[in-house]
């Protein structure tokens, strides 16, 4: 794998066609897709180029708008776009707190004053597809560092918001696809670690209400569930936090969730994946999944003396 | 009164329309409308398929039975379209999903539970649909019966793998699931329900007959 960071992002790719209505549309099922909010993804970002590149094709924006898992608005792919429209991600506050010295709740002119930045990220989803995408966001560690973790203080814990009359999936139903709050965490060396972002926007825009909105968790090494959106509440904690698929199923879903091909989904195998909008129906190539999803370099040492297999 | 061609025509339709679904999707995929992971929507779109036709196929029997509509012309076209979309979804798994990779796929079908029912469903289909016609009914006279009663543990797993395929159980592979059971429990109920209502008949008959 080539991780080449010198590369300027406006040199990754030609991205001519993607806020042309037209090419939009042609890559998802007309009617649903043409309902989109194209409107509200038209507020652009000041930002600048981040370390990190890749020179492989970013995926569609279509794609990444449209081929989504965000199960509070639905467990369909199309779900998200579909069904977030009354979602209002404005205004909006993340309160950091717990074993900090600082507890501070920030708005969200708060984060877009910490000097976005691009990273163009392949992302691994656990259920082996993956994508390319060009995030805009800064390094979680800039808001840690503001509040002063304490010694005490060895992982963060994430919280998604909670508003049934906005999310349909989160109003009690028979079936009530997973706990709500979805929430996540990480050790703090890895959410301090430089790969580790917060993502305010996505192709220079701001985030759509199914990409998270207006703030989430970008980890790059590890699979796609741990990436948890609408983030509200981020905590330090001492002991290891719950986590939402972990919860619902320790068997398949570990803590840790770092990307590894030598360690099988029990229901599929992790060693390949398909990239969301290369090839096509026919020999739709499978790529090899990478350990760490690529960014072993970075990342591994983090893990040391650690048996994987156990920790997935 | 219909016309003498229209029943094996109308069964013919029932083959006719019943194939539509996986044309209208296999076309979408190759000509690339279908959003995000084709392959899997094509997978997932003729498993659902597949199982739709197993129940209805079951369900003959009780509409017969409880509702008085007569489907039985048409139950070997369901139970065989049935028997042709699994094949179809376990030819996307092999070819366009794990594009023949036997290895991986021999993994699977060994090592995944689901994957495993998913398998011998196939394999127990594979005797249903080959005596599936008058010959081989005229063969095998009374076994025949016994050996299509498989296609009650078919449903049952069929549904059973698609719960365990899923991430979350949501409404969907609930309700195939409940329908799967319901139209199982109802083959061991039939003969009391038919003898009460037979009693019932009787019974009314011969109170009109004293009046
Ligand atoms: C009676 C037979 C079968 C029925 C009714 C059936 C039905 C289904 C259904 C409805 C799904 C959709 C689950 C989803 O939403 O993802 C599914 C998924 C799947 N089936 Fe089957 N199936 C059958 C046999 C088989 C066989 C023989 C195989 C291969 C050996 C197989 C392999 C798979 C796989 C790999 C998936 C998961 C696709 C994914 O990753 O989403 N199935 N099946």
């Amino acid at each position: 794998m080539r991780i080449s960071t010198s590369i300027p992002s406006s040199e990754i790719t030609p991205e001519k066609f993607y806020f042309n209505r037209r090419a939009f549309l042609a890559g998802s099922l007309g009617a649903a897709a043409s309902l989109l909010p194209l409107s509200a993804a038209a507020s652009s970002l000041d930002y600048k180029p981040g370390p990190y590149g890749t020179d492989e094709a970013w995926s569609t924006f279509a794609d990444i708008t449209t081929y989504n898992n965000f199960y509070e608005f639905g467990t369909g792919k199309a779900d998200p776009s579909n069904n977030s429209a009354n979602f209002k991600p404005t205004p909006w506050t993340i309160s950091v707190d717990g074993l900090v010295s600082k507890p501070t709740t920030f708005d969200l002119d708060d984060l877009m004053a910490l000097e976005l930045e691009e990273r163009v990220y392949r992302m691994r989803c656990v259920e082996a597809w993956s994508m390319v995408i060009p995030w805009i966001g800064f390094p979680l560690s800039r808001i840690l560092d503001k509040v002063e973790p304490l010694g005490s203080a060895k992982y963060v814990a994430f919280e998604t918001v909670v508003r049934p009359e906005e999310i349909p999936g989160q109003r009690g139903r028979l079936f009530q696809t997973l706990d709500w709050p979805y929430v996540e965490g990480l050790r703090l060396d890895e959410a301090c670690h430089p790969l580790t972002i917060l993502a305010t926007g996505l192709y220079g825009r701001t985030l759509l209400n199914q990409n998270g909105a207006p703030v989430r968790l970008v980890v790059p090494w590890k699979y796609g569930f741990k990436g948890i959106k609408s983030i509200v509440r981020i905590t330090l904690v001492e002991n290891q936090p719950e986590t939402t698929w972990r919860n619902m199923a320790p068997q398949e879903y570990g803590f840790f969730a770092n990307v590894n091909p030598a360690v099988d989904h029990p229901r599929w195998s992790q060693a390949t994946e398909i990239r969301i909008g290369e090839g096509g129906f026919f020999g739709a190539a499978r790529r090899e999944t990478l350990p760490f999803n690529g960014y072993g370099d970075e990342v591994a040492s983090l893990y040391d003396g650690m048996d994987l297999r156990s920790f997935y | 009164m219909q016309p003498r061609w229209w029943g094996p025509a109308s069964i013919w339709l029932v083959y006719g329309v019943g194939f539509i679904p996986a044309i209208w999707y296999f076309w979408l995929g190759a000509s690339g409308q279908l959003p995000g992971n084709a392959v899997k929507i094509f997978e997932h779109l003729l498993g659902v398929w597949a199982l739709r036709f197993l129940l209805a196929t079951l369900a003959v029997t009780p509409l017969r039975d409880l509702a008085g509509i007569n489907l039985l012309r048409f139950r070997r076209a369901l139970g065989l379209l049935a028997f042709w979309y699994v094949l179809m979804h376990f030819a996307t798994y092999m070819l366009l999903d794990q594009q023949l990779n036997l290895p991986e796929i021999g993994k699977d079908i060994a090592k995944r539970p689901f994957i495993t029912i998913g398998m011998a469903c196939l394999v127990f289909l594979l005797p249903l649909a080959l005596t599936s016609n008058n010959w081989a009914i005229r063969r095998l006279g009374p076994r025949w019966r016994s050996l299509h009663k498989l296609a009650y543990l078919i449903v049952l797993g069929g549904a059973l793998h698609y719960t365990m395929a899923v991430k979350v159980v949501t409404a969907e592979p609930f309700l195939y699931f409940t329908l799967a059971i319901l139209l199982v429990a109802y083959r061991p109920l039939r003969s009391p329900i038919l003898n009460w209502k037979k009693d019932r008949r009787l019974k009314t008959a011969s109170t009109t007959s004293r009046q």
